[in-house]
């Protein structure tokens, strides 16, 4: 079966007509165009994205201070994670948001995905809606939720105090605060995540469920056995970056940056707010880049362990 | 039955996902003493936004934001464009490697090299400065990838044309290839500016200066000055995110082209 979400290939190369006349250095003077073309990006990819990959490696190894000293210290940096409390505290936040974000965003965006499917009167406002949150900067969206969740008098407090619930401190006690957040990251994320489901949707032919329906399916079964197995890539997709964005993305900082602050009681202290505090705040930066290497080798794993139990998402290859 | 019911449900719950922005939109419109009054204004105002905008640096934290973020997309498009162009017009020795390392940057981001990328920053003297805020913001591999994407369906018989008529690389690139390209520079030139309009973390690692503040670090330092003046610290964030919902509505077609190409990757 072909593949949903084939990328578009290469045009066949075919020799400029003016090749023969001296390919040498017609050649040659391609190759050096491409290189300059190349050199601004290259650089930039390299100077700041690149090395600092490398030297996050070679930084784990050094104790460094605020004022720029280096000391080498060898793997004193990865043995001081040992009996780092917070270290694992952190940890275990950002497994538990992950465990709970990826699924239910999932979940949901894929609901959004199936409704706004096909058309009906107002689709562009709705497909909008569910995508603005998407739009605003995750400080803008901290503030608005603190503000709608304060104590008491917030908005949310009042709509819930008919249910007995308008006492609830939502980010103030440690047990709810991280919940919170996770519901705050999905309706976030949402819209984006529906609007790549959605894309993967287009591509399911519909004389495939029209079929399936002539045969007397039901509304669930054509989703099971035509629709789910036809967006398992984009699925896939979807899942991964998601993964990603949970442990290692902005919104496992800026959000709780502003939200919390990481807290009541560090209950929502994911790792790369750990890891800034570590940097900026305590100047331990060589710790910092130790800790660093540590979380991209978890998150690799992870990956690594989804591309083999999906077979690197090409389910319909088998 | 069934197809009144969804189209209903799915109104329903869009409703539901923008009501939290429109409240606070209506809330900064009461009156301070109402902000967190239930229910519709008493009576309108636009004193809040008054006062932000004047008592408050947010100009120049606006103004910041502005031009970081203009010249980010500006000079990321031209650089990046012409890398796609190499990538998928011209043959070198090499193409297939760093195409694939381009293509491995991917998967980094901001949080990861966060640490290290300071200490690059910091040895270059960018710290403090506008270079530090927009050079290396440029550098991503995303903006390349679509480029390419888009350059590969583009028909060589223009670009053969061009070469008949003697034209060199450059030319070609600047003045066939780039023409062709303003449906995709248009799309990526919407997510640029929303992705650093909208950015938090790099800002406050490297900017000290409350001269250099971006709008989101200006408003998330208000919270701590102005802890319990909500009127104020939404004014200031619903200032902040109107050029987003203004760019999100103006390019909304061509943003989600660009999305959904992400995801068909």
């Amino acid at each position: 079966m072909a593949t949903t979400t084939a990328p578009p290939s290469k045009p066949p190369v075919r020799r400029p007509p003016a090749a023969p006349k001296t390919p040498m250095t017609r050649k040659r003077r391609e190759a050096l165009a491409a290189y300059a073309f190349l050199a601004p990006d290259l650089l930039g990819l390299l100077a700041f994205v690149a090395v600092p990959m490398v030297l996050a490696l070679g930084v784990a190894f050094f104790k460094v201070d605020g004022f720029g000293n280096y000391q080498y210290v060898g793997l004193a940096n990865y043995r001081l994670m040992g009996g780092d409390d917070q270290l694992w505290a952190s940890l275990k936040v950002t497994a538990i948001y992950v465990v709970s974000f990826v699924p239910i965003a999932f979940v949901i965006s894929f609901g959004l995905a199936m409704l706004v499917r096909n058309h009906f009167r107002g689709i562009g406002w709705v497909r909008s809606a569910f995508f603005l949150p998407h739009v605003v900067s995750l400080v803008v969206v901290g503030l608005i939720w603190q503000f709608l969740l304060v104590d008491k008098r917030g908005a949310v407090s009042k709509l819930l105090a008919p249910f007995g619930l308008g006492d609830v401190s939502f980010l103030g006690t440690p047990s709810l605060a991280l919940g919170t957040y996770v519901v705050i990251s999905v309706w976030f994320v949402m819209g984006y995540q529906m609007l790549v489901l959605l894309a993967g949707l287009k591509d399911v032919p519909k004389e495939l469920e029209d079929a399936a329906q002539i045969d007397g399916a039901s509304a669930w079964q054509r989703f099971r056995f035509v629709i789910w197995p036809l967006m398992r890539p984009t699925s896939f997709f979807v899942v991964v970056n998601s993964t990603i964005g949970a442990v290692t993305g902005l919104q496992a900082f800026d959000l709780v940056f502003v939200l919390t602050k990481g807290g009541p009681a560090r209950a929502t202290s994911t790792v790369v707010l750990y890891i800034y505090e570590q940097a900026f705040t305590f100047n331990n930066l060589g710790y910092a880049a130790a800790l660093t290497t540590v979380v991209v080798a978890i998150l690799v794993l992870c990956t690594g362990l989804m591309f083999a139990f999906t077979k690197g998402g090409r389910f319909d290859e088998d | 039955m069934r197809t009144r019911f969804f189209p209903v449900l799915a109104h329903l719950l869009a409703l539901i996902a923008v009501a939290p922005l429109l409240w606070v939109l209506l809330s900064v419109l009461k009156p301070a003493e109402d902000v967190f009054s239930f229910g519709w204004p008493s009576s309108w105002t636009l004193d809040n936004l008054q006062y932000v905008l004047l008592k408050f640096p947010l100009p120049r934290f606006l103004l910041n934001s502005a031009i970081v973020s203009v010249a980010v997309t500006v000079i990321a498009l031209f650089f990046h464009s012409m890398a796609a162009y190499a990538l998928a017009r011209l043959r070198f020795p090499g193409r297939g490697i760093i195409f694939s390392g381009i293509m491995s940057t991917l998967l980094v981001s901001l949080p990861v090299i966060l640490v290290p990328l300071f200490l690059v920053a910091k040895q270059l003297n960018l710290l403090d400065s506008y270079a530090g805020l927009i050079v290396p913001s440029i550098f991503h591999a995303f903006g390349i990838f679509l480029l390419r994407q888009y350059y590969l369906n583009i028909p060589r018989e223009l670009e053969e044309a061009a070469d008949l008529d003697g034209c060199g690389y450059w030319r070609r690139y600047w003045s066939v290839i780039l023409p062709l390209s303003r449906p995709v520079l248009a799309s990526l030139s919407v997510l640029f500016f929303l992705a650093n309009w909208n950015a938090f973390l790099w800002p406050l690692t490297i900017t000290r200066n409350p001269d250099l503040r971006v709008v989101q670090l200006g408003i998330s330092g208000l919270q701590g000055q102005y802890a319990s003046a909500w009127n104020l610290i939404l004014a200031a964030a619903v200032i902040a995110a109107i050029p987003t919902v203004v760019v999100f509505v103006a390019g909304q077609k061509r943003l989600v082209d660009a999305m959904k190409t992400t995801g068909l990757k």
